[in-house]
């Protein structure tokens, strides 16, 4: 057993550093299997930094964050849409 | 947000160790002074990055544990892991005084505000009440009238956080239950037998689905799937569920 959170939740740092505003609250579409639900549930393997978020349905990678020492790489390839609440 | 200052790019703080008491023999809870703090809603997190002389980096997630009144500090409540790197460290060697790297508030979605009206029906298994307890705690702060019920699910009585805390509020904060369920090592005279959360808890010490509660799950893994999985078969709608899971297949 490990000491850090395993789903979307804990990347809400990493994507807050890169977005405006919280995609952890965001609707994500897998482009996988089509499920539908919030970026903070999504699976996670590794921990921040660097790390692979997965479908909880069809496991297929819905998103990756890449850290460099200059740079982050994000890669959204099993996000086919991402849905943001704009109120408050 | 409410409460919080407008979007600008998050940035990592210089906080400082002002207290700590231990809750149980393995959590403690740290209070942190953290410098121009924008303020929080219960069930956000901060990340905490520990870097070794050698360059070496390293960051987790932990759950808020106190409301934010508007002023003063934030309190994490750390529960030791016998290969938890991070929070071996946090619980047995950070000191008064010294310094830690801290990132937020984050997390939008895992959040209670004071300003919703729904029951609300918290599950928590283990250390998963730390943003739970956030949330009892802000209801507290502005004495709201929403119906909180917590199931709380721990191996022994030795092992529950804020137990006297707990106790407290359900004498002193109308509208609030507690339910324990102990997984090991129940207390004298208690009338379960120790077992893990099941339907008849959840079914009996939760609120009824026509309620339509705003129900927050957060544990290990295994914990919450369960948990999850209980509340879909009892008939919550799945979109008033929220999710939280740390640790990993225990």
């Amino acid at each position: 057993m490990t000491d850090f959170m395993v789903d979307g939740n804990a990347m809400a740092g990493d994507l807050r550093e890169i977005f405006a505003m919280d995609v952890t609250a965001a609707t994500v579409v897998c482009a996988g299997c089509g499920w539908v639900g919030a970026v903070a549930t999504l699976r996670l393997w590794g921990h921040p930094p660097g790390v692979v978020a997965r479908c909880p349905h069809c496991e297929q990678v819905v998103l990756r964050i890449v850290r460099a020492p200059d740079r982050v790489f994000l890669d959204l390839r099993g996000a086919m849409r991402l849905e943001l609440p704009l109120s408050s | 947000m409410a409460g919080t200052a407008v979007s600008r790019r998050l940035i990592w703080r210089v906080a400082t160790l002002v207290g700590a008491r231990m809750e149980t023999p393995t959590a403690r809870t740290l209070v942190l002074q953290v410098p121009d703090w924008p303020g929080h809603l219960p069930g956000q997190h901060v990340d905490v990055r520990l870097t070794a002389p050698d360059g070496y980096s390293t960051q987790r997630s932990y759950s808020i544990a106190s409301d934010w009144p508007g002023d003063g500090t934030i309190e994490l409540t750390i529960q030791r892991l016998p290969d938890g790197e991070v929070s071996t460290y946090l619980t047995d060697i950070y000191r008064i005084g010294d310094p830690i790297e801290l990132r937020g508030p984050v997390g939008g979605w895992f959040v209670w505000r004071t300003a919703q009206t729904s029951p609300v029906l918290l599950l928590g298994g283990g250390s998963g009440v730390v943003p739970l307890m956030a949330m009892i705690r802000a209801r507290g702060a502005v004495r709201g009238r929403q119906p909180f019920r917590l199931i709380y699910s721990v191996r022994t009585p030795q092992d529950a956080l804020f137990a006297d805390e707990l106790a407290r509020r359900v004498r002193d904060d109308p509208g609030l239950d507690v339910r324990y369920v102990y997984t090991r090592k129940t207390p004298e005279a208690w009338p379960d037998p120790p077992r893990r959360i099941g339907v008849a808890t959840v079914n009996t010490y939760g609120w009824p689905p026509e309620f339509e509660p705003d129900c927050f799950v957060c544990g290990p893994t295994s914990f919450v799937e369960t948990a999850a999985d209980i509340l879909v078969a009892l008939g919550h709608d799945s979109q008033k569920i929220k999710t939280e899971r740390f640790g990993g297949t225990s």
